[in-house]
């Protein structure tokens, strides 16, 4: 059978586990932007804090993918098989890039403009919120849009502990040796990947201040 | 030493005439070490007076401690010993944001906010002070009329779009914005081409004139102290080695003032 064969007769069931792989990559993004973005304003201001976290997450990106999703299947609350404990193997995957991103945006500003603003009377929180923010929107946007990237990928590996999406085919097409039922997973997380990597470089470009 | 500034410029000279009353800022025996070791002294042993209505250039090769003196004023650094004291209180114990706020800052390229407009610029402090919108924005209008800006040709420009010399037109004026009685410079003109910069020069001699304020300005271009001044403090490896008028600063006899004035008389002719 080739590709576009199975393309056709599998439309619905592909459509399907497209929209159960959008759903577990934004679930799990939201996640991690909710976490990674403010822990980030939080370590702006705590040096020694800052290289623990960062260091954390770095950690957690080196633990192959399959292995953190085996991991947290024996953990109670965390774990089990299906949707919850692939949501969170990608909210710790996606949270380096963010993290490193929204620190490195709200530290990495010049000098001299942090320095006028704290001249001017501003406290602490009106520069984080009026300057650091907004001169740093681009950059952390622009880990928002790797950690997606990397996420789309990413989910297709928790077909293996039962969260479906793409990946289900991807595992399929390797047990049957086809190499249409692998693609007919493997195009479609590609082009998604694709699609968000451009609309989230359009943002981040119009973000840009500089 | 009681008339550095032109008469009746100031009014409230008149309604307190004691000389307490006029020092605004003061430097009691401060020292500035970096690691707090007597080894790394930035600033050693510095006593300063600053009246009221002075413009006083701290003149002063990079490294001689002329910009942290300056920091120490609104708190942007910390003395390590000694104290900073402005209006009569000392600079440790107050709130620093509130003291900030009476302190107008200006810094070498404007260290404006790239994401605001000169508007929003120049109505930071106003806005962080919580004035009414339309008291900014006729303080806004009459500021940029200050520093010599169209307001209907650059209001709503973002600070890529002005040239240095705007640019710095408009980090002074919002400096000058909630009219802080203090105004603390930093070699504000040192980026500037020579023609803009001699420009901004005159016009800033004849607008601190006029405004008669506290000025700190801190230079490394003796032509820009002897324009501006109406006192030359020159530092020297973190100590005060000359504190005279502009007309009498030539004479003082130091090595170090010497220099500076071969260096005057070497590289550019007279203004």
């Amino acid at each position: 059978m080739s590709v576009w064969e199975f393309f056709a007769s599998h439309q619905r069931e592909i459509l399907e586990a497209t929209g159960v792989h959008l759903f577990l990559v934004t679930m799990a993004m939201t996640i991690a932007i909710l976490i990674g973005v403010p822990l980030g304003m939080i370590l702006v201001k705590r040096k020694s804090l800052r290289a623990i976290a960062l260091g954390v997450a770095s950690i957690l990106q080196t633990i192959p993918s399959l292995a953190l999703f085996g991991f947290l299947i024996p953990l109670p609350f965390l774990g089990g098989i299906g949707t919850r404990t692939a949501v969170i193997a990608l909210v710790l995957y996606a949270l380096l890039p963010i993290l490193r991103n929204t620190v490195v945006g709200l530290t990495s500003l010049d000098p001299a403009v942090l320095e006028a603003a704290e001249a001017m009377g501003m406290t602490e929180a009106q520069i984080l919120w009026r300057v650091r923010l907004p001169l740093g929107l681009s950059v952390i946007l622009a880990g928002i849009r790797t950690a997606t990237v990397i996420t789309i990928g990413v989910a297709t590996i928790a077909a293996a502990i039962g969260a479906g999406g793409l990946g289900s085919f991807i595992f399929r097409g390797v047990a049957m040796v086809s190499d249409a039922v692998i693609l007919a997973g493997a195009i479609p997380a590609a082009l998604l990947a694709l699609a968000a990597d451009a609309a989230l470089g359009l943002i981040e470009r119009k973000l840009k201040v500089v | 030493m009681f008339t550095p500034w032109p008469r009746g410029v100031n009014r409230e000279m008149n309604a307190k005439p004691e000389i307490l009353g006029n020092i605004t800022i003061e430097f009691r025996d401060v020292e500035y070490h970096v690691h707090g070791t007597s080894r790394d002294a930035i600033l050693s042993h510095i006593r300063l007076k600053i009246l009221r209505g002075e413009t006083v250039v701290l003149l002063g090769r990079s490294g001689s401690g002329k910009t942290t003196l300056l920091k120490l004023i609104n708190g942007l650094l910390r003395a390590t010993s000694g104290s900073v004291y402005v209006n009569g209180r000392p600079v440790d114990e107050s709130d620093p944001i509130q003291l900030r706020r009476g302190i107008g800052y200006v810094i070498q390229e404007g260290g404006l906010f790239p994401h605001y407009s000169v508007t929003e610029n120049v109505a930071l402090v106003p806005r962080l002070q919580g004035w009414e919108d339309s008291r900014i924005v006729a303080r806004v209008e009459e500021l940029m009329k200050l520093v010599g800006l169209d307001p209907y040709e650059y209001a709503q420009r973002k600070p890529r779009e002005l040239s240095g010399g705007q640019r710095q037109r408009v980090g002074v004026a919002r400096a000058l914005a909630a009219d802080p009685p203090i105004l603390l410079m930093d070699e504000p003109f040192g980026a500037l081409d020579p023609v803009t910069r001699a420009e901004l020069q005159r016009e800033f001699a004849e607008l601190a004139r006029r405004l008669a304020k506290t000025i700190v300005f801190v230079t490394h271009d003796l032509r820009e102290a002897l324009r501006l001044g109406t006192r030359i403090i020159l530092l020297c490896e973190g100590k005060i080695v000359a504190d005279a008028k502009p007309e009498e600063f030539l004479q003082v006899e130091h090595p170090e003032v010497q220099a500076f004035a071969s260096s005057f008389e070497v590289g550019e002719a007279q203004p």
